[in-house]
């Protein structure tokens, strides 16, 4: 597992630079008050105007340098904790990136977005904290327990002696806090759970006037943190008081020991009384730590789950190239899949494509038709069973040179807040010429060009501002616009009115004559000419063929077309 | 300038008082707040007086110590530190409570105040700011509200007991504070004015971030297999770089508050000890005056000095409330009207008169629009896509409102009526299904709140999913969620459809609705779907025609306008654009 201190490494010396920077700002700052107790003490009684105004300068001269040290310090950490909080927020939106999609549905994405956001944020808070005020606390913690020791050893040693169980508390403490964060953090998931529920489905929800019930869910939302909150924050705000106790208690103990001492002559009042102011300053260190305290569990309850995300195993890796002899350019051999331990994706798969080629598949909802395509695609890997692109196996082949094989349009699949050109383009180096042949190919140049802008048209988020139908054209331009060897659509006509649907299949057909298509529709139409069509049902092919060969040994097949042609 | 300025001083103010308001909501939690930080500050003054008492019993020097008294008050010292730690804890419990209470409020303020605001507002903003504001900002409100307030408030007190001792000491050292004070007043306005706006762009640029994020996150199946990861990075990197540098650049300055707040006052310190000196050189004062004149000018200048430092967190509370406020200041979709019209027993006559509508006051989309329906006809809507077909459905359940014209259900304008009493008189299926968390059976029946199992199970058989669904592990328990992974977006459409069913509504829209269901399937339900339609008025989108074919009217829709209409025979014999859009499903296109 990733640790912080991994991230603390690389800005250690800067960090430290920081740190005597900032110490020597305390050291000034802790001087003044000094020379004030020597001018009072020592020069007044003198009569020396000039000395007077003379040390009132050194102030002065502390004074600035405080300021300046403290400045530089404080800029200094907060880039180290900005430079820190960005690296740690790029490894995990990377290792976001490339979690494989059974991860994904096992994490689910409302708490990779909360990790993502607050939790990062928690981190940084705690970099900012540490660095501005953790300096100063354990400095002046420390460098008192040395003075106390100078001023008697016996009495200091009463309160060393106390160290140790303040340690245990804090560890105590902390070992049961952590947790308690880790468990509002998953509050929060649920939390962003419901607003995006509600965001997305905000046409149902106004729809079916579940506006009150909707509050009242997210109520229970809100009110699961806020009550997680309250216990952790409950927890923790034990420090403070407990450490106050403890140490006060010492300082009694110190009374009573030095009663004792003094009244053998081993020391004097005064040193008491020094000790205890002193012992003062260290108290009020220690509650400043204890504060920290808390800024601190929190940010390493969110830092563990980043972590627990960025150190996911990759669970796919590249396999050794294999390759077989087939005149087929795509093949599944013998491939079953399935998404949960008894739920059955598909079973037993098993056919060939020629390049060029068109495959169809048809079959009743929730048969495995998307799932087969997953496959192809590796967003899954097969439980058992080979598919195969041009002979090689498709585990063997690298990501740079896998996934430009392929165009695709997914069921429902998303465009991004961002101009159509660039929606089309989508990261990849495409020419005007490629963006024109694609949208008039994708039967999506003629609105296009009505709409504002035309191809710089932004488009809203979830492109709210594009009809059904024209979203399907933009999404198969995007799929088309490299020219791909194997262009994936599914169910990506259903908005599309029959004509224009017809007419996108005759222009690819015409215009993209090498292309090798999979087409999973519920229109008969739309894969008739296919060279294959598979019918699918419950996760298993039961019937393969063309178009005509299917009329006349699959009833399914049959009976659908039938329906759909029975229209005439 | 003055002008601008005066503004955003009224501005600030405004927020100041509405945080204030949430605050004041909890008036007794926060006078007995105030109350115990007085007493507690009190308490901490016993302390050191018992402590006091007890080494001046040692004091008596070697074989002196009286032991009984010097026992007396350590143990009434460790009586009273239990005390205090006692008290500490309770303020702090109740700190805690008064903090949560308010941000769980705000909260659902921002919620409920969403949940309330029009359908084309989504449409506008990204899901990540939404959440972003509900979690970030809120919660950077709460850290500055929980911890910042109480103590302003209680230090101001020591201010001003500090500033009447000094005042009395001597008058004219008192002098100096008439310089450094309203220093540090000109000094933190400054400041202010610097910091205000960076902070406003850190909330701002971390709302940006989030709505990156949550945009990709949810399309990253797309992104896998166009294999664009790394120029989702490249993108990511950048607004990551912007996040970061607007923090670091509202830190850059308010970092300097802090230590320049402190050197105010350590000059302050300088400059009393050097005029003190002189002053007592010439007889003025005396040297237990300098110092106990210095130790109220600590406790003087300490409040000030922590009040600026957590200027910057009140700054980012500032700019996260303005974030908050903004939102809670948008316009919620219309309140109903007064004595608006409650719709019962709906018959289901509809009629558009004269509808014009655009969504971006730029391209019409909807021209003059006029359409009566009988109640109980079915009515199909066809056409090309983008030809304004959804944007009908849009009107009718007034998820938008037309720029002119009228729509009446049952001759009523719906204008007059509550959005409830409308909405719900129409059970609607739209393309886009929606799942939330939660078990089957509450998706299905999340329409209607009093349906058993048996009612979810009659619709679930009806929907021909009943099957499926017990094929599951947990049945009708089995929770299912937005991503719904194992389950096609064929069966979502059906578990809508069968959520439809439920309701029982006198009218019905269906968009769209069995566009990924196979033709058996849909073929078996299509005597559930009849009877649900039976009497009812209907609106249906489909490009499947077979589907359509028994409408009492088809309207075919273009470019905003009705250009034909009639029976599924009428138009095929009229010869016009229906008759091509018919035939094309065919693969023959006419």
């Amino acid at each position: 597992m990733v640790k912080l201190t991994d991230y603390l490494k690389p800005y250690l010396g800067r960090m430290i630079v920081g740190f005597t920077i900032k110490l020597s700002g305390v050291i000034m700052d802790l001087l003044i008050p000094f020379i004030l107790a020597y001018i009072i003490d020592d020069i007044v009684p003198q009569k020396n105007v000039k000395l007077v105004v003379f040390w009132g300068l050194v102030m002065i001269l502390c004074a600035v340098t405080d300021l300046i040290a403290n400045v530089i310090a404080n800029r200094m950490a907060s880039r180290v904790a900005g430079n820190i909080t960005r690296n740690i927020r790029h490894d995990l939106f990377v290792r976001i990136s490339y979690l494989s999609n059974k991860q994904i549905d096992e994490i689910t994405l409302p708490t990779l977005i909360s990790r993502l956001t607050t939790d990062t944020y928690n981190v940084h808070n705690l970099l900012g904290m540490m660095q501005r005020l953790g300096v100063r606390a354990p400095f002046i913690v420390i460098g008192g327990v040395i003075v106390t020791f100078m001023l008697d050893y016996v009495l200091a040693l009463t309160l060393l002696i106390l160290l140790p169980l303040i340690f245990g508390i804090v560890l105590y403490i902390s070992k049961i806090g952590i947790p308690l964060y880790t468990e509002i953090q998953i509050a929060v998931d649920s939390l962003v759970r419901v607003i995006r529920e509600n965001i997305t489905g905000v046409r149902v929800i106004k729809a079916l006037s579940k506006t009150d019930y909707e509050k009242k869910r997210f109520e229970g939302a809100n009110t699961n943190v806020v009550n997680k909150e309250k216990r952790a924050g409950f927890t923790m705000a034990a420090t403070s008081p407990v450490l106050n106790f403890i140490l006060n208690l010492g300082l009694t103990l110190v009374i009573i020991i030095g009663a004792f001492r003094v009244n053998s002559g081993n020391s004097e009042p005064g040193k008491i009384i020094a000790f205890m102011t002193y012992f003062t300053i260290i108290l009020n260190s220690m509650l400043m730590i204890s504060r920290i305290f808390m800024t601190f569990s929190k940010g390493t309850a969110s830092f563990e789950r980043i972590a627990e995300i960025i150190s996911t195993p990759v669970d796919f890796r590249l396999q050794a190239p294999r390759e077989i002899e087939t005149g087929d350019f795509i093949v599944f051999d013998d491939v079953s899949f399935s998404y949960g331990k008894d739920e059955w994706g598909l079973k037993n798969v098993s056919f060939s494509l020629k390049k060029g080629g068109t495959l169809g598949i048809i079959g009743p909802t929730g048969s495995g038709k998307s799932t087969l395509v997953k496959l192809l695609m590796r967003l899954y890997v097969p439980d058992s069973g080979s598919i195969y692109i041009g002979g090689k196996d498709i585990l063997g082949i690298p990501d740079d040179e896998f996934y430009q094989k392929f165009g695709v349009v997914f069921q429902n699949d998303v465009l991004f807040k961002d101009t159509i050109r660039e929606n089309i383009a989508f990261g990849r180096n495409v020419s005007e010429e490629q963006i024109d042949e694609a949208i008039s190919i994708a039967q999506a140049k003629e609105f296009i060009m009505q709409k504002e802008n035309n191809l710089d048209f932004e488009l809203t988020t979830r492109a709210t501002n594009l009809s059904g139908g024209q979203k399907q054209r933009l999404l198969i331009s995007r799929a088309i616009v490299l020219r791909p060897e194997i262009l994936i659509l599914d169910d990506s006509d259903s908005a599309l009115d029959y004509r224009t649907s017809a007419n996108l299949r005759r222009e690819i057909n015409q215009k993209l004559s090498d292309l090798t298509s999979i087409i999973i529709t519920q229109r008969v139409s739309s894969i008739k000419n296919a060279d294959l069509i598979l019918v699918i049902e419950n996760g298993k092919i039961t019937h393969m063929g063309r178009h005509d060969e299917l009329l006349e040994n699959c009833e399914y097949y049959k009976k659908v077309y039938e329906i759909q042609m029975g229209a005439l | 300038m003055t002008n601008t300025a005066d503004v955003n001083r009224k501005g600030r103010l405004r927020i100041i008082l509405r945080l204030f308001k949430y605050i004041l909501r909890h008036k007794f939690l926060m006078f007995t707040i105030i109350f115990l930080t007085l007493s507690s500050n009190l308490l901490s003054l016993v302390g050191p007086y018992l402590s006091g008492l007890a080494i001046d019993n040692i004091e008596l020097g070697k074989g002196n110590v009286n032991f009984p008294k010097v026992f007396y008050y350590t143990s009434l010292m460790i009586a009273f530190f239990l005390l205090s730690s006692a008290l500490s804890y309770l303020l702090s419990i109740l700190m805690i409570k008064l903090s949560q209470n308010i941000i769980y409020r705000m909260r659902q303020d921002v919620f409920e105040h969403l949940a309330d605001m029009p359908v084309s507002y989504f449409d506008k903003f990204q899901a990540g700011d939404l959440i972003s504001r509900i979690t970030y900002d809120i919660d950077t409100i709460n850290s500055s509200l929980s911890n910042d307030f109480i103590q302003i408030m209680t230090s101001f007190i020591t201010v001003l007991g500090s500033l009447f001792m000094m005042i009395v000491i001597s008058p004219k050292m008192v002098s100096i504070f008439a310089v450094t004070v309203p220093l540090s007043v000109i000094y933190i306005r400054k400041m202010t004015g610097i910091v205000r706006p960076l902070f406003r762009k850190r909330s701002a640029k971390l709302g940006e971030l989030n709505g990156y994020v949550e945009e990709i996150i949810s399309g990253q199946k797309t992104i896998k297999a166009y294999h664009q990861e790394e120029n989702m990075i490249k993108k990511f990197d950048v607004k990551n770089d912007e996040a970061v540098a607007a923090y670091y650049n509202a830190d850059y300055y308010a970092s300097v508050v802090g230590p320049s707040m402190n050197f105010i006052n350590n000059m302050s310190l300088s400059l009393v000890s050097i005029f003190g000196a002189i002053l007592y050189l010439f007889n003025q004062i005396t040297i237990g005056n300098i110092s106990s004149f210095v130790l109220y000018s600590r406790k003087f200048s300490g409040p000030i000095n922590e009040a600026a430092n957590i200027l910057s967190e009140l700054q980012s509370a500032a700019a996260a409330a303005e974030r908050i406020f903004n939102l809670l200041d948008s316009e919620i979709e219309k309140k109903d009207p007064e004595n608006a019209h409650e719709f019962e027993n709906v018959k289901g006559k509809v009629d558009l008169k004269n509808v014009d509508f655009s969504y971006n006051d730029e391209k019409m989309v909807l021209k003059n629009f006029n359409l009566n329906v009988k109640k109980g006809s079915l009515i199909a809507i066809v056409g090309p896509t983008g030809a304004g077909k959804t944007t009908i459905i849009n009107l009718l359940m007034r998820f938008y409102d037309p720029q002119s014209g009228k729509i009446y259900l049952d001759d009523i304008d719906t204008k007059n009526a509550t959005l409830k009493s409308l909405r719900s008189s129409y059970a609607m299926v739209l393309q886009d299904t929606w799942l939330f968390k939660g078990t089957i059976y509450e998706n299905i029946k999340y329409g209607k709140d009093d349906a058993t199992l048996e009612d979810v199970i009659r619709v679930c058989k009806a929907c021909d999913i009943h099957d499926f669904i017990m094929s599951l592990p947990a049945e009708y328990d089995t929770i299912i969620n937005e991503e719904g992974l194992n389950i096609s977006q064929g069966q979502k459409q059906l578990f809508t459809i069968a959520r439809a069913m439920l309701m029982d509504s006198p009218m019905l829209i269906l968009d769209e609705a069995t566009s990924n269901i196979d033709t058996i399937t849909e073929l078996k339900i299509q005597e559930a779907m009849r009877k649900l339609m039976k009497d009812k008025t209907c609106f249906v989108i489909a490009h499947r025609l077979s589907t359509i074919k028994n409408a009492d009217r088809i309207l075919v829709i273009n470019d905003g306008k009705i250009i034909e209409q009639g029976t599924h025979e009428e138009l095929l014999k009229k010869g016009g654009f229906y008759q091509k859009l018919f035939y094309s499903q065919f693969g023959n296109i006419a």
